[in-house]
């Protein structure tokens, strides 16, 4: 083997594509499954996007806080979420993450620092400021990080919170998934600014932009804010431009999008392949090595759906429990 | 005007801050001849009703007040005079009675209805009333505070200076407990006497503040005069732990209301006022703790867990028990306990004898420490 | 020991003991602490009527001046109260409730349920409510109805200073997320009120005065007007009990059954607009559960379905008054 020039072990490096390979195999499982009824409600799946999610929460610990969104499904799995759980609750099963109260648009765990997917579209911004500002009062070095689409960028809570995380020096992050698509909507049309490190200065907050598809750079890049907010350094933007391979939900035609475009990103701009080609010419990691995680992630998917099928419904009980700690 | 033979009916002051009192009914008529005790109209402040005995004879020849309404304290209510006495004097009284208008809230004569003393075991509330006579020291019960001397502590102030307090734990004093047992009771009371000023007194103790009365005359033999030791404590070992339990447990006016009733022997006695200042203290932090350790060392396993009887009887000191013939909470056996002992069990009242039967309690009191 | 306080004092003796008492308890909102950043005095309004003055001096950085961004600080509240702290915000008036309501009935009242009772958000958000101060629509509203409605959410809306204070430290200790809803006319109002801490359970309605002839239920400013109303009343022999409803989520409609089941008359006095409002919910439960009780059909006294008018001759008409509520009451005693 070669000497590793990445900046994670090789350790390190198994655990980033095993998760980047469960994400994307949780959402595949998802758009089969969905496509044949069996998924009650509906998904915004985040397969493409991966290398967003787990190059940033390499980084992160249990206490430190993320507030997702309605694409929330990569973002659970890359911050610790159990995938079986979470598969139980998109069926609708008590063994669920939410005892099948909150299904795939609002799966929770804040003991893993997992603030909630969120169906309402910048929501979660300020309860992410809210998350720094609680690290901060109690003094430990967690943060908070907000992850919004390049929809939800527009929103005014999103934009209220750049400038409350910067008056009150938050150890905040705000990441804004890039997708090209705010639902069917061109981010181009629909952002006024050409460049979200613009957006970011106009509020007084450093930003930087990556290749999302890049494991390696949000890596980076995401690593030198959260080192910087920790720090005390502050709130900052981080801007992953990527793809999202899937349509806005389940069901979505994706007559927006242009004549071919899912197939060559899928074959130009897949994060997946981007990272093990990497690591193979590195000879820091083997395709061998790899097609076992790939072998082990895809049974873990199967597992999960068996049970989650096998699982108990909830009962009339539990209807009206949990609406309050106490009433 | 023979006024001598003309006596007024007036408005009671229950003691401490009473101002007012609603005249809720008359219970004689015009024309009756009333004996000291009677009971002769039902009054309601806004901390209780109770019945109000005479405390003086004659012949009612006038009812002045209007049941329903509402009087300042000493106000007129009713006249008392014998037949000899004509109509137009009786006019004459009223017209010449002085009505007294409602005292204000700083009234610079008005002596302060509480004050605290700043003692070894924490700041406690007390009431001072009278200045003749022998030292009183008013120990209340279990729950209880300062008010529910509100009956006593001015009869018994017309002939001795009173103290009445709050325990630790209860009313307005500290929540902390220095013990939660009889003796660290006594010990806070003790404490009391000295930042106070009161080598020694005579002590009555209601209930739990009986038991502690009681382990003041064993702990501190000089300091103790004498003891009237009312429904006390410490007697047998029968207790209505279902009460106590309800008590320390209950948080709402629901909850309460059917617990406080067991009591009085009347349970109208259980005024919306008396309830919600139960929960008002209940409320106070540290007040939930101190009741549950206080009814953890006091009354385990459903009883009386110091029965001091033995030590009592073997003290010289003269004790006047004291009792409500239908106690809902201790029985009223237990007023038997002690051999050497002057024992009263006053009928139709309950556990709150001495507000239920206030003047009777009054004047065994009187006499027991004037004897 | 007893002395008398204001309403607004109240308010501010909860926070500030709940402070002292535990660290985790942060307050934050528009002009709370007051001049934060500008030249002059630092502290200057604590509030912008004066209720949290002086907490800055005494609790420092815990009290926090935010950026006039209802939605940022509220939902920032919010997380943070899922975070572990306990955090107080202000929302000046309730009537700013459409800038961040999303943060508060999407979020905070729906994350135990819809986490599956993973989460807690122990936050308290104060609002001022109400009529009478010429503060015309956008500042006068009684939009209780709206947040009651909302499942997650605590509503609490006192009548005086004692139950303020009380209940207020509940807020501040309790786990779910409450709206404690100040009535700036109430601010003055002054009643005995203990200087220790003590907290007053919710969903415990305070029976404000005892009557056999007719129930009044009301909350906030109304209880007062139900008292004046009943205490006219009784010189006509009208005996009424008014019931202070103290919380309205949870509700004590159990005292309100008692009361109605021994008096058979029932009248609610509401300060909000009358459709979907606290007096028709009241009403409603009542004919549901104990309609052979009634002995006449309930009367309601609110506002009119109209916004709040500025001119204080027509504000004066708006609000319910003592003698409509006496009206009310002799309608229910025609019967």
């Amino acid at each position: 083997m070669s000497k590793n020039p990445f900046p994670l072990s090789k350790d390190d490096l198994l655990i980033a594509y095993r998760m980047m390979k469960t994400i994307r195999e949780f959402e595949e499982r998802l758009h089969v499954d969905f496509g044949r009824g069996e998924i009650p409600g509906f998904v915004h799946l985040y397969a493409g996007e991966e290398a967003s999610a787990v190059g940033i929460m390499m980084h992160l610990n249990d206490q430190d806080q993320i507030a997702s969104n309605h694409r929330g499904h990569g973002h659970c799995i890359a911050k610790g979420v159990d995938v079986k759980e979470m598969m139980a609750e998109i069926y609708g099963k008590v063994s669920g993450s939410c005892r099948g109260k909150g299904g795939s648009m609002h799966i929770a765990d804040l003991s893993k620092g997992m603030m909630g997917a969120n169906g309402i579209l910048g929501a979660g911004s300020p309860l992410a400021c809210g998350a720094g500002l609680a690290a901060q009062k109690l003094g430990h070095n967690g943060i908070g990080m907000s992850f919004t689409g390049d929809g939800a960028s527009n929103q005014g809570t999103f934009l209220e919170s750049l400038n409350l995380a910067a008056v009150w020096n938050l150890p905040v992050i705000f990441v804004v998934e890039n997708n090209g698509y705010a639902e069917s909507t061109s981010v181009d049309w629909a952002v006024a600014v050409d460049s979200y490190v613009d957006r970011a200065a106009g509020f007084g907050l450093p930003g930087v932009t990556v290749d999302g598809t890049e494991f390696f750079a949000v890596y980076e890049a995401a690593g030198e804010l959260i080192k910087r907010a920790r720090e005390g350094g502050g709130p900052s933007l981080l801007e992953c431009k990527m793809i999202r391979f899937f349509g806005h939900f389940e069901g979505d035609a994706q007559t927006y999008k242009a004549e071919g475009e899912n197939e060559y990103n899928r074959k130009h701009h897949d994060c997946l392949k981007i990272f093990r080609a990497h690591v193979t010419k590195a000879g820091v990691l083997s395709d061998e090595e790899l097609d076992a995680i790939d072998t082990q992630v895809l049974a873990l998917i199967d597992a999960a759906v068996e049970e989650a099928i096998s699982a108990p419904l909830p009962t009339a009980d539990d209807l009206t429990t949990d609406v309050y700690v106490s009433y | 005007m023979s006024d001598e033979k003309i006596t007024p009916l007036i408005m009671p002051k229950w003691g401490l801050s009473m101002k007012e009192g609603k005249l809720s009914d008359w219970l004689i008529e015009e024309g009756t001849n009333i004996a000291v005790g009677d009971e002769i109209m039902e009054v309601e402040t806004d901390k209780i009703a109770n019945v109000v005995e005479a405390a003086d004879p004659g012949l009612l020849r006038r009812r002045v007040a209007t049941a329903g309404e509402t009087y300042p304290v000493r106000a007129l209510l009713g006249v008392l005079a014998s037949e000899d006495i004509s109509d137009a004097d009786v006019d004459a009284f009223i017209e010449a009675f002085e009505m007294p208008v409602i005292e204000d809230d700083d009234d610079a004569e008005a002596a302060p209805l509480y004050e605290f003393a700043e003692t070894s075991v924490g700041r406690l509330r007390y009431a001072v009333r009278g200045n003749e006579g022998p030292v009183v020291l008013l120990i209340h019960g279990f729950g209880g505070d300062l008010d529910n001397w509100l009956f006593n502590i001015d009869a018994l102030a017309t002939s001795a200076k009173v103290y009445a307090l709050d325990l630790p734990g209860h009313g307005q004093s500290t929540k902390q407990l220095a013990g939660a047992d009889l003796s660290g009771l006594a010990t806070a009371v003790l404490a009391f006497m000295d930042t106070v000023g009161v080598e020694s007194a005579h002590l009555v103790g209601h209930s739990v503040g009986g038991g502690v009365a009681a382990t003041m005359a064993f702990d501190a033999p000089d300091r103790v005069l004498s003891l009237s030791l009312i429904s006390s404590a410490g007697l047998g070992r029968e207790i209505n732990s279902q009460y106590i339990d309800g008590f320390v447990n209950s948080v709402s006016r629901r909850e309460l209301k059917p617990v406080l009733i067991n009591l009085f022997a009347d349970s109208k006695l259980v005024s919306r006022s008396l309830i919600d200042d139960l929960l008002k203290y209940k409320r106070i932090d540290g007040v939930q703790g101190a009741l549950e350790s206080l009814s953890a060392a006091l009354f385990a396993d459903g009883e009386q867990k110091t029965i001091l009887t033995e030590k009592i009887s073997s003290l010289d000191v003269k004790t006047l028990v004291v009792w409500g013939a239908v106690d809902e909470i201790i029985p009223a056996s237990h007023a038997q306990s002690l051999e050497n002992a002057d024992v009263q069990v006053i009928q139709g009242a309950g556990h709150m004898v001495q507000m239920e039967q206030a003047s009777q309690v009054n004047d065994l009191i009187k006499e027991h420490i004037a004897g | 020991m007893a002395r008398t306080l204001s309403f607004k004092d109240a308010v501010n003796e909860a926070i500030d003991q709940e402070m002292t008492r535990d660290p985790t308890v942060i307050m934050m909102g528009e002009d709370i602490v007051g001049g934060t950043g500008s030249p002059g005095e630092a502290d200057a309004w604590g509030g912008v009527l004066g209720v949290t003055k002086g907490l800055y001096a005494k609790h420092g950085d815990r009290l926090m001046d935010t950026p006039l961004s209802e939605s940022a600080y509220i939902g920032a509240a919010i997380g943070a109260a899922t975070c572990g702290l306990r955090p107080i915000a202000e929302l000046m008036f309730l009537d700013f409730l459409g800038v961040c309501f999303d943060q508060m009935y999407n979020q905070a009242a729906k994350f135990r349920y819809m986490f599956g009772g993973k989460a807690e958000t122990p936050v308290t958000i104060r609002a001022m409510v109400g009529g009478g101060f010429r503060a015309a629509a956008q500042h006068s509203q009684m939009l209780t109805p709206i947040i009651t409605h909302v499942p997650g959410l605590k509503v609490v809306c006192p009548s005086n200073a004692y139950d303020a204070k009380g209940l207020l430290i509940q807020s501040i200790r309790d786990n779910d997320p409450v709206i404690f809803c100040e009535h700036k006319n109430l601010y003055a109002h002054e009643v005995d009120v203990p200087e220790e801490s003590y907290a007053i359970p919710f969903g415990e309605a305070n029976i404000a005065r005892e009557g056999t002839d007719a129930t009044i239920v009301a909350y906030g400013l109304m209880v007062h007007r139900a008292t004046e109303a009943a205490e006219n009343l009784a010189k006509d022999g009208i005996d009424c009990e008014v019931i202070d409803l103290r919380t309205l989520s949870p509700i004590d409609m159990d005292t309100v059954y008692e009361s109605v089941e021994s008096t058979g008359r029932l009248i609610c006095v509401d300060e909000a607009n009358p459709r979907c409002s606290i007096a028709s919910d009241v009403t409603a439960s009542v004919t549901q559960e104990i309609f052979s009780s009634l002995k006449a059909a309930p009367q309601l006294v609110t506002a009119p379905h109209t916004p709040v008018p500025f001119s204080p001759v027509l504000e004066d008409l708006y609000i319910p008054s003592a003698e409509q509520v006496a009206d009310a009451v002799r309608k229910t005693m025609a019967t």
